[in-house]
């Protein structure tokens, strides 16, 4: 007999993260990855108020500071938008304060960001844009170090755990010292990578209260066009900052080659060439100028090494200095030591690259795919069979778009769904009716305006919301929808039915997704009635905010006819047996340690072959 | 160079305990007084897809990446995902593995399909294997999740460091009530390998 485990309760990186609390070693030396060190830095930089709407690669450092420094006041907005705008709040109010998003977070908050800039902070101000080169878990793999130059504002970019710990009090230093926002780039590669961190001692920096200030703070024309003036002047003297600070640093081991680089791929150029002489950008706008001609002219070679696009290289060579960067190291995807290998070697500067010993296999793909049991299949399922046009958006049931399910149409970005929907139903009305599908916390996010824009230009489309109650694909976040704040609190539950209701939609029903008919049937008749409707599931995420697991299903083999309709719905309980049929199709197995019971499967089965597993249930 | 440097790279499929494995060694290491830094993508690592963290440690460690072909072991929770991870692994590198079959979806769809025998398949390109039936043994002893520890335990000679070690990173690292059953498991794991150190001599 096993003893009773909770499956997530061992593994969860939530739960590791929140472990390390206890184990602190004495010497303040800590093993955290760089989401881990911004959370410490920020507890070390004396941060009031920190705010975010969770994103890959950013979501644990509010997470962290939720857990282990609760003195810090943390809290999930409905969207970057608001997080950053709370955040300026905070910071007028005179206290530092971190926002954090993923890089596409950061053009939701563009509009007061890009404010911002001009009007300056109260507290210290950092924003963390966390990138996501790669696209590990993003839809684009934009290069936010142009955002700070648009602004017209600092960045710093650590290339470890250490920097991200010690850079976020930095940050705040000098955003005080120069009055303006300052932007603290993360990369995935950073964000998620652990190293050592040496520890200090938190501060407590003194609380001014909010200084009134209207021309300051009130960005109508007459006072913005005096602002950008201040804008200038700033840059001008975080010219001279950035010429002079430490954080733009150079190593020097006598060698004739220089490698201009900074962030992650500082340790790329490091492990292959740790000889060279290095110009390290950790203070990217602006940049170093004077400092960088100075090293190139210095030097016999100086490449730049610079992961994405050539944001050191245009503003290098604009300047007249004749540095090659891109020419060797492309601006597709993450870099590696790899990567970076032989663009040394291309450039001349190695004569060799290591390679693999062995030669990759090439095997079947195990690409993400939606859980056993949960509750988004069999929407998708009825939405197949509906052969309706499907506009998708961000979240967990964006994977539906993967074979076997293959049921998305479209994916842009955060609450766009909707709005495609609408625009798709306007000029090409489909006799079927028009889907968009879309989850709770990404319909709270920026979901809810392209509804009112249904009900206000009387468009003809079904907005199915997969309302699980949580921010499921990057972890399990609270949201508007939960009843729970990140700090634990109970509060109030957005009621979806109401709120759909109160824009001016009509129609609005409640579906039980574990109901392949009923899901199939309301979808149908709403797809077909003119006017917007909204069909909401109501079951929540079979993994978080707990594991819901209920009695399993098995195949009887002997009644399996092969038919091959449940390896259709994509669930990874379900495979092919051994056993064959007379026509030599495999018949199907159910994994009893995988099944939830959720029964969908069963439903969908002609031969009726898919029962509860009887009594005794199956030891898990 | 730094030749110094010790690459580990723990490959699995989301759920496996992965991390949890590459925090244990990551820990020994630290413990051990090295620097360490390690690296994973785990932004979809609950939805079945593969999860890999490459832990590397020595004098002073640059990138948390390990290249190509310079793995001095990998450790494997799914055989087929020891075969696919081979790249990494250097000329005369250990792998260890379970033999977990975890067939995806996709392998039932008719496009793809699983190998008939990834073990066979490894070790006739690879020298060093050691494949066990991890979950068999990870049952007995008590618990099916712990597979991740047992795997540290084979490999833990390897590396050179003192048991005690090991045993403080995985009393820091497991949860309290979990630390005795996964120190048996550890144990095992250690007395496994050399068993089979035996029978390949």
């Amino acid at each position: 007999m096993l003893p009773a485990v909770d499956p997530g309760e061992l593994f969860s990186y939530n739960i590791i993260n929140k472990r390390t609390i206890n184990c602190r070693d004495k010497n303040m030396k800590n093993f955290l990855s760089g989401n881990e060190a911004v959370a410490r830095g920020a507890l070390e930089a004396g941060i009031k108020l920190a705010a975010a709407y969770p994103g890959t690669p950013s979501t644990e450092i509010l997470e962290n500071i939720a857990y282990k420094f609760p003195s810090i006041y943390s809290q999930w907005s409905p969207n970057e938008k608001v997080a950053f705008e709370v955040g300026i709040g905070a910071s007028l109010g005179g206290a530092r304060t971190l926002v954090t998003m993923k890089h596409v977070g950061l053009n939701v908050a563009a509009d007061p960001f890009m404010t911002f800039a001009y009007t300056g902070v109260g507290g210290g101000f950092v924003i963390v844009s966390a990138d996501d080169p790669e696209m590990h878990s993003s839809q684009n793999e934009q290069d936010n170090r142009f955002y700070a130059k648009f602004a017209q504002i600092p960045f710093l970019e650590p290339s470890d755990s250490q920097e991200s710990k010690d850079f976020v009090k930095l940050a705040c230093e000098i955003s005080e010292q120069f009055d303006t926002p300052v932007m603290l780039r993360m990369t995935t590669r950073i964000s998620h990578s652990k190293g050592i961190v040496q520890e200090g001692e938190p501060i407590e920096p003194p609380a001014e209260g909010f200084k009134r200030d209207m021309n300051k703070y009130v960005m109508i024309p007459s006072n913005a066009r005096k602002r950008h003036v201040v804008v200038a002047e700033r840059l001008e003297k975080l010219q001279k900052y950035s010429e002079e600070t430490e954080l733009n640093y150079i190593e020097d081991n006598g060698s004739d080659i220089g490698i201009i680089t900074g962030g992650i791929a500082y340790q790329y150029g490091k492990d292959n060439l740790p000889e060279a002489d290095y110009l390290k950008i950790g203070f990217g706008f602006p940049l170093p100028l004077n400092k960088i001609r100075k090293f190139v002219d210095s030097h016999k070679t100086t490449l730049i090494i610079e992961e994405l696009e050539p944001y050191y290289e245009e503003q290098i060579k604009a300047a007249g200095i004749n540095v090659e960067g891109k020419k060797y190291f492309s601006n597709l995807g993450e870099l590696s030591p790899y990567k970076v290998a032989l663009g040394f070697k291309e450039a001349g500067i190695i004569d060799k690259v290591a390679m693999a010993e062995f030669e990759p296999e090439q095997l079947f793909p195990r690409p993400p795919v939606l859980c056993p049991g949960c509750p988004h299949r069999a929407p998708f399922m009825a939405l197949k069979k509906l052969k309706v046009p499907v506009t998708g958006d961000i979240g967990c049931y964006t994977l539906a778009v993967l074979p076997p399910l293959s049921i998305m149409d479209t994916c842009i970005c955060m609450g766009a769904s909707i709005g495609n929907a609408i625009g798709m139903e306007k000029v090409n009305p489909d006799e079927n009716g028009t889907a968009a599908v879309i989850g709770d916390s990404t319909f709270l996010h920026s979901g809810i305006t392209g509804l009112l824009d249904a009900v206000y230009n009387k468009s003809n489309i079904t907005v199915v919301i997969l309302d699980n109650r949580i921010t499921a694909m990057t972890g399990g976040q609270h949201n508007p929808a939960t009843g729970q704040t990140l700090m634990g609190e109970k509060t109030k539950e957005v009621n979806l039915v109401e709120l759909c209701k109160a824009l001016g939609v009509e129609s609005v029903h409640e579906v039980d997704p574990y109901d392949y008919q009923a899901t199939l049937d309301v979808l149908k008749t709403e797809l077909k009635k003119p006017g917007p409707s909204v069909v909401i599931t109501n079951k929540p995420c079979v993994l978080m905010p707990k594991r819901v697991m209920d009695k399993p299903y098995e195949v009887i083999l002997d009644e399996c006819n092969g038919c091959s309709a449940c390896f259709r719905i994509g669930c990874p309980a379900i495979s092919t047996s051994k056993e064959l049929t007379k026509r030599n199709r495999p018949k199907a197995i159910i994994d009893p340690l995988l099944c939830t019971g959720c029964a969908v499967c069963a439903q969908i089965c002609k031969p009726e072959a898919i029962v509860l597993v009887p009594e005794p249930v199956v030891v898990r | 160079m730094n030749n110094d440097i010790k690459n580990v790279l723990i490959v699995g499929v989301g759920g496996q305990g992965v991390l949890l494995a590459s925090e244990v060694l990551s820990e020994t290491a630290m413990l051990a007084g090295l620097d360490v830094k390690k690296s994973e993508v785990h932004g979809m690592s609950q939805r079945g897809g593969v999860v890999s963290s490459h832990v590397k440690f020595g004098t002073k460690v640059y990138s948390p990446i390990i290249p190509y072909g310079q793995s001095d072991i990998i450790v494997s929770f799914e055989q087929a995902e020891a075969l696919r991870s081979i790249e990494w692994l250097k000329k005369n590198g250990l792998i260890a593995t379970s033999r977990t079959k975890l067939v995806p979806p996709i392998a039932s769809s008719g496009k793809f399909f699983y190998p008939d025998d990834p073990i066979a398949e490894l070790k006739a390109k690879v020298k060093r294997v050691i494949a066990l039936d991890a979950d068999k043994i990870a049952l007995e002893l008590g618990n099916p999740r712990l597979v991740n520890i047992l795997l540290l335990g084979v490999i833990s000679d390897e590396l050179g460091f003192d048991s005690t070690i090991w045993n403080d990173a995985i009393k820091k690292r497991v949860k309290p009530k979990f630390v005795d059953i996964n120190l048996v498991a550890f144990a095992k794991g250690k007395e496994l390998a050399k068993e089979s150190k035996t029978v390949s001599a």
